[in-house]
């Protein structure tokens, strides 16, 4: 097995002639990008495309219905001391997945700064962030199936609200969660100083860097960044 | 994996590693900045809805917001922006797919609401 050729891509020129000239002839297209990180982010582009998917036949569901399709600025409100607040839950889940990708970001650049406690401790608030997200989301679905809210049907108008509205947020809701258990095993990991002592995983038996949490990081990020879409399409719309 | 191999690997993470600029090493401030105009676009978006605008107002302030988060998430918080370009082209540019896709499905969603409306809605 060749090695991989590695040339120093600060001498290699930028801009669009440096695309052709990535992408032309035979060598790594991904000059400074590592293989992990090169395939975090076709994997994200594959996401992209289910969950593109999924707000397509959300749209396609709600343009060809003659039913009108319920609210949700008032599906969604909360009653809160008195008056409905419109949306209030998702607004504050909202900030919650925003303040997680802060953490998450900071979290980032303390572990290539090696300064392993305050990237753990950040993870770990990120991981929290996270469980808040999960927790408000089983909330807002616990209290839309009292209100009688199914797949099939409910009280204020057009069917497929609850099919496209369990589909999507119980996808995105997965996607959170299986980020939530990665971020704890990532905490542990730097916690642990692994990336240090090149300690080997235990799943893939490969020495880890401290790229490994930039990895988890871009996978949080696009986590948030479905949610701009689904808050935009699905509960401002 | 031989022995042989596992030299090279650990003779090219070394490179990798000399290499000027490897990481994705910015400063923290950069951070601090996006995530305070994250928050605000946030306070934005759902003033939006607050407020209670409607119509075409309404929708470009909603795509206008998503578009700025999006981008400035994509850009600073996941490095698109310090990334070589034949990177960032080969991530951006398939989603148009799913642009030209939207288009094809509103075409096919006002065609299914046409005959709805023609077999059920009108009152003979």
């Amino acid at each position: 097995m060749a090695a991989p050729t590695l040339e120093p891509y600060v001498s290699r020129p930028g801009g669009l002639r440096g695309v052709f000239a990535d992408w032309a002839s035979d060598q790594r297209t991904f000059k400074n990008v590592s293989w992990g990180k090169a395939m975090i982010w076709i994997f994200l582009l594959s996401d992209t495309f289910i969950f593109g998917c999924f707000l397509l036949s959300y749209m396609t569901a709600r343009m060809s219905t003659r039913v009108p399709w319920p609210n949700p600025s008032e599906v969604f409100a909360l009653h809160i001391g008195g008056a409905d607040v419109p949306l209030i839950l998702i607004a504050i889940m909202t900030f919650v997945l925003i303040s997680s990708s802060g953490t998450m970001a900071l979290a980032v650049n303390y572990g290539y700064r090696r300064d392993r406690v305050k990237a753990a401790v950040l993870l770990l608030i990120t991981a929290a962030f996270g469980v808040m997200f999960v927790g408000m989301q089983a909330f807002e679905w616990t209290k839309l199936i009292s209100e009688g809210v199914r797949p099939w049907g409910n009280p204020w108008g057009a069917e497929q609200f609850g099919a496209t509205f369990f589909m999507i947020t119980g996808f995105h809701g997965t996607h959170v969660t299986i980020g939530v258990i990665f971020l704890l095993i990532v905490a542990r990991k730097v916690w642990r100083g692994d990336y240090e002592t090149e300690r080997r995983g235990f799943f893939t038996s490969r020495k880890g860097s401290y790229e490994s949490v930039e990895i988890m990081g871009l996978y949080w990020h696009f986590v948030d960044l479905v949610w701009v879409f689904i808050f935009a399409f699905f509960y401002l719309w | 994996m031989s022995d042989a191999t596992m030299d090279t690997r650990a003779r090219a993470e070394a490179t990798h590693a000399a290499a000027p600029a490897e990481h994705q090493q910015h400063p923290l401030k950069v951070y601090f900045l996006i995530w305070g105009l994250l928050f605000v676009l946030s306070a934005c978006s759902y003033a939006v809805d607050y407020v209670g605008l409607e119509g075409y107002l309404r929708w470009f302030l909603i795509l206008f917001f998503m578009v700025f988060k999006a981008g400035l998430i994509m850009a600073i918080f996941m490095h698109m922006a310090w990334e070589r370009l034949a990177l960032s082209l080969a991530i951006v540019v398939p989603p148009i797919a799913l642009l030209v896709f939207v288009g094809i499905m509103v075409a096919e969603s006002d065609y299914t609401f046409l005959t709805r409306e023609v077999f059920f809605g009108a009152t003979p």
